[in-house]
């Protein structure tokens, strides 16, 4: 599939951190996918809302709080009691290494931490929106494996 | 119902960039819902160079941080993408398909430069144009050639110093109209003016003149939908640029 992509980002939880988040909505911008903001300090209901109302098929989490362990996961199971299984979900912020697996197995396809060149996430995005890996498929693919 | 039968409740809310358009409405919905549902399509412009888009209206919404009021709202942004045809009819489309959702007001935001923006305004039946201070004088906005859309004029962030100055100026120029549109001084911020804008939302009449201008632009996006949509328009142009097919001839074909 490839191409134009509507892609939700956001910042759950108490965290004002939102640098990063900008950095990675601006350069999906300028890879020509459709990005829209959530602003800072949403709750997972919000953020599932958003998907759906934007009609989005990537959300992209940012956490530099330390509570990524609940609300990633907690988000994703969200999105598949709303139905949105083929939606994508990818993360970044300070996540340890130690908290990953975990992630993932709860539905999040990819994380990106400090540093991550910015062609990578564009390219992540376009290899997964050509997959059956959305938060509700049993495919076990993650990014950079 | 459709957007053709749905008198006085499609509303455009337009004006350039930072004068607090997404603010106002966030301070309309805090004040229309529950007691209306309110759609919200947010229309902002694709870049040019990516054809990618950044929207961000979502953020200035604190009114979906409400439980009881946001279960009444729906809030979609839309990128102008590349043709300035296919755009306003998509937002055509949803805002009918929101009508038949049983939602009892659809706002369109834009900001009001450019041809496809000005066609998104342009499905509404209310169009409100939003100024602010410190902007230049009022004659920008006559420029713009906007003003005669207009069925309202909102001047934003009365509490900021030379607000009063533009809504005295707008309406100086609008003097010499038949029948000027309204003036209203409003503070998203603080709240002032707000219940008055509301007020006159509800009870906001279509100026003569500025059905006109709207049923203008509704023309040209119906004329050049039927050209982009005639399933020879790919065809015609590998003609023009390939065999010489004249501009003149093409179109004639396009339209037959």
């Amino acid at each position: 599939m490839g191409g134009r992509q509507r892609i939700v980002i956001a910042k759950p939880g108490l965290d004002g951190h939102d640098r990063g988040a900008k950095v990675v909505a601006r350069a999906l911008r300028d890879g020509g996918h459709e990005v829209i903001y959530t602003g800072l300090r949403r709750t997972p209901d919000q953020i599932v809302r958003t998907v759906i109302d934007e009609d989005a098929r990537f959300v992209g989490l940012s956490s530099l709080s330390g509570a990524h362990n609940h609300l990633f996961p907690r988000i994703c199971q969200l999105l598949r009691d709303s139905g949105l299984n083929d939606v994508v979900v990818f993360g970044g912020g300070i996540i340890p290494e130690v908290d990953r697996s975990k992630l993932f197995d709860s539905g999040v396809k990819a994380i990106f931490g400090p540093g991550t060149p910015s062609a990578e996430i564009l390219d992540f995005i376009e290899v997964a929106s050509s997959k059956d890996c959305g938060v509700g498929s049993t495919s076990d693919w993650r990014w950079g494996e | 119902m459709t957007v053709d039968d749905a008198d006085g409740r499609i509303f455009a809310i337009t004006g350039p960039p930072g004068v607090g358009k997404s603010c106002l409405i966030d301070a309309i919905l805090h004040k229309l819902t529950p007691e209306f549902s309110v759609a919200v399509i947010a229309v902002d412009p694709t870049s040019p160079l990516s054809g990618g888009a950044l929207l961000g209206d979502r953020i200035r919404l604190t009114v979906l941080d409400d439980k009881e009021k946001s279960d009444s709202i729906y809030f979609r942004s839309v990128a102008t993408r590349s043709s300035s045809g296919s755009v306003p009819s998509v937002v055509k489309s949803l805002t009918n398909y929101l009508l038949l959702q049983s939602f009892d007001i659809v706002i369109i935001e834009t900001v009001g430069a450019g041809q496809s923006e000005m066609r998104c305004a342009a499905i509404a039946n209310r169009f409100v144009i939003v100024e602010g201070p410190a902007r230049g004088d009022g004659i920008q906005a006559e420029k713009a050639g906007l003003l005669e859309l207009a069925d309202l004029i909102v001047v934003n962030k009365s509490d900021i110093e030379g607000s009063q100055k533009v809504v005295n100026d707008l309406k100086v120029s609008l003097s010499i109209n038949q029948d000027p549109p309204q003036i209203i001084s409003t503070s998203a911020t603080t709240g002032e003016g707000i219940d008055n804008l509301v007020e006159s939302l509800l009870n906001l009449e279509e100026r003569e003149s500025s059905k006109r201008a709207r049923y203008r632009q509704q023309l040209m996006m119906a004329h050049e939908s039927v050209l982009v949509n005639n399933p020879n328009f790919e065809t015609i142009i590998d003609r023009i640029s390939q065999e010489g097919l004249g501009i003149e001839e093409a179109l004639r074909e396009l339209i037959e």
